[in-house]
């Protein structure tokens, strides 16, 4: 556990550091507020309306995919540190395991999960 | 090894001035190439040659009004900026810098450099969200959609690279690579290591976070002052990173090409002045890698990034990585 104390101390002085630049730039430049200059930026136009709408389910499709192959990710990483020992039972193992996750990826992929083209997608057939 | 233990924190004091020094040169070095490459001569009036640029810009930037829009988010739009600084600044503590030149040496160091990596993306994706601007929001998302998809790759890259270690600690990973380079031995790796890299750090030609054009500022349009500073300084600091990164797991980390069959024995203290000159020359190299790539490829569509990444470089890296781990297993077994 000891290998991880410069670690924090490290956290420890990012953040300070972090702080210090906020609060300087706070502190050394000026502060005279108006309505124009805190509205939303939009190229000159008003803005209309809020920014929090609703936006194409697109992103969420693939923040989905990311969190099952990141835990594939995961998954082999203990594997590639001792594969050689563990023998040919667990590779065998692995390699069904991948060949079943790339089954799955070809799927999602051909259903269209990361669909941003801009042909006439999803969204547009109501 | 691990004769010349250096104290942890007398590196970890190096390691930080050197990095947030070495963003501000950074800057400069950037404007200065792109000038070179676009035929003009860029910024040469502050000091000699225009040395003190970045210096005259952080000052600006002090003195610049601090704003945050009026329906925004206001704790998180404070705290956005801090996150890629932050996380940027923890990657430092697993890098060897030369033999036994280390500030730590965790025994899960990849696992920590892939997670402080991914920590990134929180700080983009909060700031385009709490700005209430449709640009920002638009940037911010487009940053999470593709730090997030990069990562599957970085990650099955350095996958294939632990293979060969046979441990996740990145000092056996730099002591590992004293014959052979992993750039030699696992070629498809290192290029999908450094795309995904690229896109990592949001650099063209994968930078549609911030795509002018389209989304003017992308997720810091509604940033001011020192808060844009940061995020401009935590670009290139990533940049940094990665060109660290790049050298440590596929060039060899502080080794010269093959240094194990001819590199003589000689004193510590010219081991160590060695070892960090060639360190920080492959990341020089690197860092002029990711300014030349930038100044001369153009920027890809958004569809044409999330394709690349998905059905390209995911199955390719995959592909890389079991057919790896095959061939060494034939060849152990």
């Amino acid at each position: 556990m000891e290998s991880y104390i410069p670690i924090i101390v490290l956290l420890g002085i990012a953040l300070v550091l972090a702080l210090l630049l906020m609060s300087l730039s706070r502190l050394l430049g000026p502060f005279r507020p108006n309505t124009n200059k805190l509205n939303p930026y939009e190229s000159g136009m008003d803005p209309v309306g809020q920014a929090r709408e609703r936006y194409s389910i697109g992103f969420y499709l693939v923040a989905m995919e990311f969190i099952i192959f990141d835990l594939e990710v995961v998954f082999l990483f203990p594997w590639a540190v001792k594969f050689t020992e563990l023998g040919f039972g667990t590779f065998v193992a692995m390699v069904i395991f991948i060949i079943i996750l790339f089954i799955g990826l070809f799927y999602t992929l051909k259903k269209g999960t990361i669909y941003f083209e801009l042909k006439p997608s999803i969204s547009n057939r109501t | 090894m691990a004769e010349a233990e250096v104290n942890s924190y007398v590196v970890l004091g190096a390691a930080l001035f050197m990095l947030l020094n070495s963003a501000a040169i950074c800057v400069y070095a950037e404007r200065r190439i792109a000038s070179f490459i676009q035929n003009r001569i860029g910024p040469n009036r502050v000091g000699p040659l225009g040395l003190f640029q970045p210096l005259a810009d952080v000052v600006k930037l002090l003195l610049k009004e601090d704003v945050t829009p009026v329906q925004g988010f206001r704790t998180i739009h404070t705290i956005a900026p801090m996150i890629p600084v932050v996380t940027a600044l923890l990657t430092v503590a697993v890098i060897p810098f030369g033999d036994g030149i280390y500030v730590t040496d965790i025994n899960a160091g990849v696992l920590y450099l892939l997670a402080a990596a991914s920590l990134g993306v929180y700080g983009v994706t909060l700031a385009g969200w709490a700005s209430n601007s449709k640009y920002s929001l638009l940037g911010g998302l487009r940053a999470a959609a593709q730090m997030v998809s990069y990562e599957l790759p970085l990650g099955m890259a350095l996958a294939s690279v632990v293979i060969f270690v046979g441990s996740l600690s990145v000092v056996d990973v730099a002591v590992a690579q004293e014959n052979w380079w992993f750039v030699f031995l696992n070629p498809l790796g290192a290029v999908i290591f450094i795309i995904a890299a690229f896109a990592e750090s949001n650099r063209t030609p994968f930078d549609l976070v911030e795509a002018e054009q389209e989304l003017v500022g992308g997720f810091h349009t509604e940033y001011s002052s020192m808060k844009f500073g940061m995020f401009f300084l935590a670009e290139y600091m990533h940049v940094v990173i990665n060109s660290m990164l790049i050298t440590t797991f596929f060039f060899g980390s502080y080794h010269l090409p093959f240094a194990g069959y001819w590199l003589p024995e000689m004193s510590t203290t010219a081991k160590a002045i060695l070892d960090i000159t060639v360190f920080t020359g492959k990341t020089a190299f690197f860092i002029f890698l990711f300014i030349w790539v930038r100044w001369t490829i153009p920027r890809f569509k958004f569809n044409q990034v999330m394709s690349l990444g998905w059905s390209r470089l995911l199955p390719l890296s995959i592909l890389n990585f079991i057919v790896i781990a095959a061939i060494l297993f034939a060849i152990n077994a």
